[in-house]
């Protein structure tokens, strides 16, 4: 449709890796699938779905207490899976990598245990206006138990943060800045390891939500110096139900545990408990073992794929994006950050969300409608909700040219 | 081409049976075999439904249940035939307005009775909604039809009242 520069991609078939995900030949009303909302999870590739077959057809056991063969294998393969999330985000050790649900959950742990130890009344957290709920509730209500109070940095028009006022909302009394590295509402891209060092001048410690920003771009949790991170299996082309919390080792090793039961124990009795080791300490129960077997074979898709060349491949997909559906009449882009990736949030004249989403599934597109988990960024850019297009390693030129060709139908029907 | 329902004026509502309303949505709906059209017809559809007082559309009129906004209230009217029960409905989305049209059509200005045992689950599916809708709409449309039966049924005891 257009000619834009893109990043040098030239190596990447993206056919080859369409093929490598079987959901993606589906057909949706008889019309091939144009799946664009990557943001909310991402289709699975074939080597994650064979490895969870693997698992539950050869060698389904529960780990870490017993001594026979194929309870050794999944022990094995689970903490496999915990190194294979360390080298992703090239924390310094295991112990640092808990395994959760989700990044939702990573975020209540680091509330409930590193909140409720070390944040007390008149204490200050600082989130920004554009969290998910999910780094937003968490703290409001720690805030509610503790009388703490929680602090917004503002947004600018484009979907940026302010990163004077952040500075200057930081006091004495801030024990915690929570930030959404990459927003799923606006796919602004916020400089994290600026905002770390400035916190980490004023000695607070900085958790920052990566459950947008790990599957599109390189993570180094130690050149980035956060002191907790989380992601969701589920959007990284892994299985739900799996998520990461990394912590500093420092801290993980100062907070208590936040569940009890089997496996974060090291000896119980009834007068006294010794809590294990991490990063056992933080994972009670039986946990999500094929998931994170599961999201270990996922991360071998990344790393075979080449993380960098995913994020410029995408780059290059999402100019070229910009420039088509900058071209559709009555589109407002809600989200121009300058640095951004991958998430097209927009309203269309003033076509309800719902109408949208309805009209493009009956083409076989797939798209994101409402309010995004982020009703602060809807308030703040005074719109009800929008339409979302979010763009994975598999999207194409001619899905985005779908999309466009959509929505122009959809103006006419509602016109 | 007109595709809405020709009848969407008060004038002469219960001189046509819910039947024969339903009857002919059901024609216009058969005229389109794909979805991008029938919900073009809905949409047609909702254009044609009568404005909702904007003093209608409060907190209380609003259904509860649907992703977009619907709002409904009722009103019983005499007519030679007996009392009928009028509504007045609206949705913020044209889709949900459209559904909003075709419940408009086949229960307003019908007899209490008449409302209280239409089956209109029956009819929906037939048009393929119940089939084709999404979770969330199909919620809203049920939380729709049980309002405007529990309106039905609390303004005719209301109006025996009287
Ligand atoms: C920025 C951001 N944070 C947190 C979450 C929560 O992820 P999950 O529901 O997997 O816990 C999401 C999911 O949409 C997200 O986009």
């Amino acid at each position: 449709m257009s000619d834009v520069q893109t990043a040098p991609t030239s190596s990447y078939d993206v056919a080859s890796i369409r093929e490598q995900f079987p959901l993606l030949k589906t057909l949706v009303h008889g019309k091939p699938l144009v799946y664009l909302d990557n943001a909310n999870t991402t289709q699975k590739p074939q080597r994650v779905l064979d490895t969870l077959w693997e698992y539950y057809t050869t060698y389904n056991s529960n780990i870490h207490r017993a001594s026979y063969q194929i309870a050794e294998r999944s022990t094995h393969e689970f903490e496999m899976g915990r190194e294979k999330v360390r080298g992703f985000l090239n924390a310094k050790g295991v112990e640092e990598i808990i395994f959760v649900r989700n990044a939702t959950e990573g975020i209540n742990l680091v509330a409930q245990s590193f909140g409720r130890t070390f944040i007390g009344e008149g204490d200050e957290i600082i989130v920004s206006a554009m969290e998910h709920h999910a780094n937003i509730v968490p703290w409001q209500m720690l805030c509610e138990e503790k009388g703490a109070i929680l602090k917004v940095i503002p947004i600018n028009d484009d979907g940026e943060l302010l990163l004077d006022e952040y500075e200057k909302l930081i006091t004495h009394r801030t024990k915690l800045v929570g930030i959404v590295h990459m927003s799923n509402a606006l796919g602004t891209v916020n400089p994290v390891e600026e905002m770390i060092q400035t916190a980490h001048a004023h000695g607070v410690p900085v958790l920052v939500d990566g459950a947008q920003s790990a599957y599109h771009k390189v993570i180094d949790v130690q050149a980035m110096d956060c002191d907790f991170f989380v992601f969701s299996g589920h959007k990284l082309y892994g299985p739900t139900g799996i998520g990461v919390l990394y912590g500093k080792r420092k801290y993980l090793e100062a907070m208590p545990p936040w569940q009890g039961g089997g496996d974060m124990i090291a000896t119980v009795s009834f007068e006294k408990t010794v809590y294990n080791e991490l990063p056992n300490k933080f994972e009670a129960g039986t946990p999500h073992i094929e998931g994170a077997i599961g999201l270990g074979a996922a991360i071998d898709f990344l790393n075979e794929t080449g993380m960098d060349r995913i994020a410029a491949y995408e780059h290059g997909l999402m100019e070229y994006g910009k420039q088509v559906l900058g071209n559709v009449p009555g589109l407002r882009m809600i989200g121009t950050a300058k640095e951004k990736a991958s998430v097209f949030s927009f309203t269309l004249h003033n076509i309800h969300a719902l109408d949208l989403g309805t009209l493009l599934d009956t083409r076989g597109i797939a798209i994101r409608t409402g309010q995004h988990c982020a009703h602060p960024v809807m308030q703040r850019f005074g719109v009800p909700a929008t339409g979302r297009a979010s763009l994975a390693c598999y999207n194409t030129r001619e899905e985005i040219d779908a999309l466009a060709r959509g929505l122009i139908r959809v103006s006419e029907i509602l016109g | 081409m007109n595709t809405g329902p020709e009848g969407c004026t008060e004038t002469h509502l219960s001189a046509v049976s819910q039947e024969e309303h339903a009857a002919e949505i059901e024609e216009t709906f058969a005229l389109f075999d794909n979805w991008e059209d029938r919900y073009q017809v809905l949409i047609d559809f909702g254009k044609k439904l009568p404005p909702m007082k904007l003093e209608d559309k409060t907190e209380i009129s609003r259904v509860p249940g649907c992703q977009s906004n619907v709002w409904l209230v009722a009103d019983v009217k005499d007519t030679e035939s007996g009392p009928v029960v009028v509504f007045s409905a609206d949705s913020d989305a044209s889709i949900t307005r459209g559904l909003v049209a075709i419940l408009w059509y086949v229960f307003s200005g019908q007899p209490v009775e008449k409302i209280l045992t239409f089956d209109i689950d029956e009819f929906l599916d037939r048009l393929g909604l119940i089939a084709h809708l999404s979770m969330n709409r199909r919620n809203g449309l049920f939380s729709m039809v049980l309002r405007i039966k529990a309106l039905a049924a609390s303004r005719s005891r209301g109006a025996q009242e009287v």
